[in-house]
């Protein structure tokens, strides 16, 4: 994997301006203050709803148990599959997994595919790969018929048009539709309602993620609000089902632990409008699940690290990120944004494109404690920076950051030394109000663009204590 | 002995051991608090003092570690912790007037030294001074007196590593004469997060100042903190806000000990 994973979706330069988009409030508001919301609710669905503690309990054991077997799993879900007339087909990355469907679209005839919402399709880039061939791809989520309208990517897992207020919707469907402008949802809506509905009668293959697969049964499930993924997939003769490899489980009978815990830290629903298992084709119909790996089997080789794989894709992480609302999803560089695209996406894309990620954070944990699978994020960031500084190549790895440290530690290690270098930095905030702007550089740059160096009056504690107290217990190790 | 166990739910719950006047004490000052902030560690010293509670300053004490921890320069932060643990090994309580500092040294010690448990032994023997005031030995009146309009600031870690949610308030509202105002968007991050504040200073400040409105909309004197180094962060940007700079930035054991 040499060429960079990183990559703009036509219509915007994210390549170059991505890291920048990292280090700037360059979020949309109305990213802040949507991703904001849907954290209040879900603040508020918490007080209401004291089992939901252990929900998560169960909802964490249950992915564990399956990431740790999911050789297992995997091998006896394919089996199960095919028992029941689905095609399995495994991709080890975007391009084999794009490859592979591009030959089912061709072995069916496909001129027209309608698309239900599908993260795992957004990492292929298969909508692009679909143009290439001629093949026409319609996405039919609300959320991701606007994206695709506008040019962009989504920007947050679950809405995918988050940074987009009403206004601007009605303004580009003004633009691309022909449609008279309106800001009034239920209007929107219907629009977008219109515009699909012939997509959908007359596409000749359906593509649709995958929200949780089910070793025992071989069958899966896909959840959704809008009833389009139930149309794409059922309308027209073909199905193909995209999965990440890790959203197998072993069996449909903890579907419900997930049905509690999803919905309601994505949206704030008890249950979502329309939840479908997937049993095999309708005679005469075919059905395929894509199984794609695309770096997920580097996760999976640390056992610390596989925690990230329980992830079912809710978005709560990013709502209560302060990170993310301030520089909204494409920040992040890929599909997966806020905290868990933080931890994600440097596994999936390497260190050298993303290894800068897992250092914007302030490491606040809110997202540890809203994570519906209990991912421990915060602690996967320092262990991400922990990889970072030691990977040749990633943005962390400098030689400024080392001798950095270096000096650190070489002043940590003796008190005396501490005592004297912490001296010279004492001397130092006295002098830093008279430092000329251009001469504020590095940390003390970064500091001072806002902030009051702070001045330390009279002696440091260590040397009130020698003067004013004694050590009455043990000191024997001096 | 790890005397401290971490039962895993959220907000966390943890469990002390009973604290005997004849256990061997000692205070942590965090480097920061040591040098830029002394007047915090003293008043903690004249608080403990008055409750009878036994302490010393191991001299060769000097950081925690978690600045090259948090960066990813972990082996010298290995280097640091080590020193750390070799100081207060002697300790059967080691106080520290810092939420931040305290969650180094109990849950991220562990990450560093995984299998070495006579470090991370040390560690889980660090508390947190509100912590150790309200629920080691059960205290929340110190009968301090301090007239002025206060809100409270509670760092992340605190709050969510070591569960610090009501044991500030507690003993704030029991200060006489002294009026507690609760702080909007509490449980928001200041935005400081160490050297995020200067990898990312444009991200640190914005949520640095939407922190700063929230604690100007309480009409507060005074913000006080468990944790310095917020309050650094914090102070910083009120300071340089002509609106705001009346509003003064205070540890809390300088509140709790006025009188
Ligand atoms: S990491 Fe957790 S909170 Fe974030 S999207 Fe995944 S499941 Fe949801």
């Amino acid at each position: 994997m040499s060429e960079s994973k990183l990559h703009p979706q036509e219509g915007f330069p994210f390549q170059k301006k991505e890291m920048h988009d990292l280090c700037v409030c360059g979020g949309s508001p109305a990213t802040a203050a949507s991703a904001r919301r849907s954290n209040d609710a879900y603040t508020k669905m918490l007080e209401r709803t004291p089992e939901f503690q252990q929900w998560r309990e169960n909802a964490h054991a249950v992915k564990r148990f399956a990431v740790q077997h999911l050789d297992q799993l995997l091998v006896q879900f394919e089996q199960n599959l095919q028992k029941k007339g689905i095609e399995v087909l495994w991709a080890a990355d975007a391009e084999e997994a794009n490859r592979l469907v591009l030959e089912i679209a061709k072995k069916h005839d496909v001129k027209k595919v309608v698309k239900s919402k599908s993260l795992v399709s957004e990492e292929l880039q298969l909508n692009k790969a679909f143009r290439a061939n001629g093949i026409e791809s319609v996405e039919t989520d609300l959320g991701e018929f606007i994206i695709q309208l506008a040019g962009q990517r989504p920007t947050h897992v679950v809405i995918p048009a988050l940074h987009l207020t009403a206004e601007q919707i009605g303004r580009l469907f003004e633009e691309k539709l022909g449609e008279k402008f309106t800001a009034v949802h239920e209007e929107l809506t219907a629009i977008a309602r219109k515009h699909l509905r012939n997509h959908f009668l007359t596409a000749d293959m359906g593509v649709s993620g995958i929200n949780f697969g089910f070793a025992d049964t071989g069958s899966f499930t896909v959840i959704e609000n809008e009833g389009n993924a139930g149309l794409s997939t059922s309308t027209p003769p073909v199905h193909v089902a995209l999965m990440g490899i890790e959203k197998v489980i072993p069996s449909v009978r903890y579907l419900p632990y997930f049905l509690s815990v999803l919905p309601r830290s994505a949206t704030d629903q008890k249950l979502t409008t329309y939840t479908h298992i997937f049993h095999g084709p309708a005679p005469g119909r075919k059905m395929y699940v894509v199984l794609i790996d695309n770096g997920r089997t580097n996760v999976l080789e640390d056992p610390f690290t596989q925690n990230t794989l329980y992830c079912i894709r809710c978005g709560a992480c990013m709502n209560s990120c302060p990170v993310y609302h301030r520089v909204g999803g494409w920040a992040y560089g890929w599909i997966y944004p806020g905290p868990i695209g933080a931890v994600l996406n440097p596994h999936l894309c390497g260190m050298k494109d993303a290894g800068k990620l897992p250092f914007a954070s302030s490491l606040c944990e809110k997202c540890a404690h809203v994570c519906p699978v209990k991912i421990n994020l915060p602690e996967q960031l320092v262990h991400l920076r922990n990889i970072s500084a030691r990977t040749p190549g990633s943005p962390a790895d400098s030689v400024y950051q080392k001798l950095l440290w270096r000096t650190w530690s070489f002043m940590n290690v003796r008190a005396g030394r501490f005592a004297f270098f912490m001296g010279l930095i004492r001397l130092g905030t006295r002098f830093a109000r008279f430092v000329p702007k251009p001469l504020r550089i590095l940390e003390f740059g970064a500091w001072t663009k806002g902030r009051a160096v702070p001045t330390p009056k009279g002696q440091a504690f260590r040397n009130w204590w020698k003067k004013n107290r004694k050590n009455t217990q043990s000191e024997s190790k001096k | 002995m790890p005397m401290i166990q971490r039962i895993q739910s959220a907000p966390p719950v943890w469990k002390y051991p009973e604290y005997r006047p004849t256990d061997k004490t000692a205070i942590f000052v965090p480097c920061y608090i040591d040098q830029f902030y002394p007047h915090a560690a003293v008043s903690m010293v004249e608080i403990l003092d008055r409750l009878g509670v036994r302490i010393d300053f191991p001299s060769g004490q000097t950081c925690c570690g978690q600045p090259a921890f948090n960066s990813g320069a972990w082996d010298e932060a290995r280097k640091v912790v080590r020193v750390f643990a070799k100081t207060f090994a002697d300790y059967d309580w080691i106080i520290c007037p810092s939420g931040s500092c305290t969650a180094m040294c109990r849950v991220f010690f562990e990450h560093l030294f995984p299998d070495d448990p006579e470090i991370t032994g040390v560690g889980k023997r660090v508390v947190e001074l509100t912590e150790f005031l309200v629920n080691v030995l059960g205290v929340t009146e110190l009968g301090a007196r301090f007239p002025q309009k206060v809100t409270l600031h509670i760092g992340c870690h605190g709050r969510r590593e070591l569960g610090i949610t009501d044991q500030p308030v507690k003993l704030l509202k029991n200060v006489r004469d002294l009026e507690y105002i609760e702080l909007p968007h509490m449980e928001d991050c200041c935005g400081f997060g160490g050297t995020f504040s200067v990898k990312f200073p444009n991200l640190s400040l914005d949520m640095g100042r939407a922190k700063c409105e929230n604690i100007a909309s309480t009409g507060a004197s005074v913000v006080a903190s468990i944790d310095t180094s917020c309050l650094m962060h914090i102070g910083g940007i009120l300071q340089l806000d002509p609106q705001k700079k009346k509003i003064r930035p205070m540890h809390i054991a300088e509140i709790l000990n006025c009188r």
